[in-house]
């Protein structure tokens, strides 16, 4: 594995929701401008770990976790940094597409505004390069005013996208991005994350092994709370070192 | 008889008993309204409207009971909105969900089904007494205010509650804070829903007469309020007068009164209606 520039540096990671354990000791490098896919069944703690990444699992009641997360060389649950700046970022697209009821310029425009940008000329330049570089652009451009809600699911995912572009984070996190969407909607947006590599590192979590192989460069496995794998991509998909790797990907369970 | 006879059977008597039900609360409910209308409907003129009470049943009218109770309403909405909404926000969204804010909710749900009278005296010892504010237009909304808070808390949370998490999470996870999210994000969604519950509340609080009652207020008022000192009536005040003279003119007015009073709760209920209408269309996802 070839390295390069670490953006993040995750090193024994582990966690709890209550009592019960999810996530038993993860350690793993994301490098930059590179997509890092995550697979493994349902339940393998794969979106607990990617929510650490953000530090979105502040919200949730019972959480615990040791170990540590580096973006950068800063440590993201030390006591001196502010999840709100994490989070300017870290960008996140979830599962389901969830742009705001509001306009479409709105819906990019509103992380840059509670950061207190007014000027419309820089609001609207970046609400056009965003669309743009989310491939929305062309679909939209006219209807700028319209609700964000009167879009279809795929649409809905890229403005989700390109509101996460807006306010230029560092990584863009994805969590099972595709999972509600049909294939057609699912090509474009794969599409998508391959061309996002170049300006951003990406961590995409998938139930879609075939999506993995497709748009990653690395790949790790989960399974019950291990990382049991983490490869280059291609290597994970041709020659796997661990027998349940090759048993997940073979489609002999999952 | 087989048994297939026998669930149809069983199917046409649910429907039956369901619509003898219905029927029950129905059949009352337009009786009252006939009768109302039938002695009432007559008195109801631009001059019974835009008269002070009066000595002689012909001459009386509701003005300054119409006028006392659009103070009412205004400021009661003024004071129970703000607070109300605040403290929904507050225990839904901010507090910590451990036994203290559960036995508070449990209080609040409770509060809320507390007689009116009880507020009436309340407002009595506080606000009357205490705070020296005696029979005006303040003391009354204020009672109302304690009366309808829990309602408006209630409803307030119900709200929020019905937000989508998904909502919340694509606000935080662009760095907004808690406010930020809450206010632009959440609330907008929330709002038709909080605007039904205080509408609803409010409807409730115009109706009431125990309160006003317990703390005073009078019933023959010449004039019309202009400040928030003044004393005051409202209809329902006026409509429980009228009823306990002894005047066959006196029931009459009290009838026209009482229409006009459910006219204004019709207003705001299909306000209310309307408005929880266009909440559904808003919210797809």
């Amino acid at each position: 594995m070839v390295e390069n520039k670490t953006v993040f540096n995750i090193e024994e990671l582990k966690a709890w929701y209550g009592t019960k354990q999810v996530l038993k000791g993860i350690s793993l490098k994301v490098q930059a401008n590179k997509v890092t896919a995550l697979i493994g069944p349902s339940g393998c703690g794969k979106s607990t770990f990617l929510r650490c990444l953000n530090r979105m699992n502040d919200f949730i009641r019972d959480f615990r976790h040791e170990g540590s997360i580096l973006l950068n060389d800063q440590d993201l649950y030390s006591s001196d940094i502010d999840p709100m700046d994490i989070r300017r970022q870290v960008g996140m697209v979830f599962q389901r597409p969830n742009p705001f009821p509001k306009s479409i310029f709105d819906n990019i425009a509103y992380g840059l505004r509670i950061y207190g940008e007014k000027n419309k000329t820089v609001l609207a330049g970046i609400v056009e390069e965003s669309l743009k570089k989310a491939a929305l652009w062309k679909e939209v451009k006219d209807n700028l005013k319209q609700n964000a809600l009167t879009l279809s699911g795929g649409q809905q995912q890229r403005l989700c996208i390109a509101r996460a572009i807006a306010i230029n984070p560092e990584v863009i996190l994805f969590d099972e991005p595709c999972s509600s969407l049909d294939p057609i909607a699912t090509t474009k947006i794969e599409e998508l994350i391959e061309e996002l590599k170049d300006d951003y590192s990406v961590v995409i979590v998938t139930h879609n092994m075939q999506q993995a192989a497709r748009c990653s460069d690395y790949t790790g496995f989960f399974m019950l709370g291990d990382l049991i794998e983490f490869d280059d991509t291609k290597k994970i998909f041709t020659t796997p070192s661990n027998k349940l790797t090759e048993d997940y990907i073979t489609g002999r369970f999952g | 008889m087989t048994r297939l006879e026998r669930n149809k059977l069983a199917d046409k008597l649910f429907k039956v008993v369901a619509i003898c039900a219905t029927a029950v609360a129905l059949v009352f409910l337009a009786a009252l309204v006939i009768d109302l209308i039938y002695d009432g409907a007559g008195r109801i003129d631009w001059s019974f409207i835009t008269s002070f009470p009066s000595r002689r049943p012909a001459r009386a009218g509701i003005i300054a009971a119409i006028a006392g109770t659009f103070w009412l309403m205004g400021l009661t909405a003024l004071f129970a909105f703000p607070i109300g909404v605040g403290a929904g926000i507050y225990l839904e969204e901010y507090a910590k969900k451990n036994t203290f804010t559960k036995i508070i909710e449990v209080n609040i749900a409770n509060l809320a089904g507390v007689p009116s009278i009880i507020y009436g005296l309340l407002g009595l010892g506080i606000f009357v007494r205490t705070f020296r504010l005696d029979q005006s237009l303040l003391t009354g909304a204020l009672t109302l205010t304690l009366l309808i808070l829990p309602i408006i808390i209630i409803t307030t949370r119900e709200a929020l509650r019905a937000v989508p998490s998904g909502l919340r999470q694509a606000s935080y996870a662009l760095g907004a804070s808690q406010w930020q999210t809450t206010y632009s994000q959440v609330l907008p969604v929330a709002m038709p829903g909080i605007l039904t519950g205080t509408i609803l509340a409010l409807s409730r609080a115009i109706g009431e007469t125990a309160p006003l009652v317990a703390i005073g207020a009078l019933t023959y008022i010449a004039f019309l309020p202009e400040s928030v000192m003044d004393p005051f009536t409202a209809l329902p005040i006026q409509i429980f007068n009228w009823v306990s003279r002894p005047q066959k003119g006196f029931a009459i007015n009290a009838a026209a009164a009482i229409i006009v009073l459910l006219c204004i709760t019709l207003v705001l209920n299909s306000i209310a209606i309307y408005l929880r209408h266009r909440f559904k269309k808003r919210m797809r996802w």
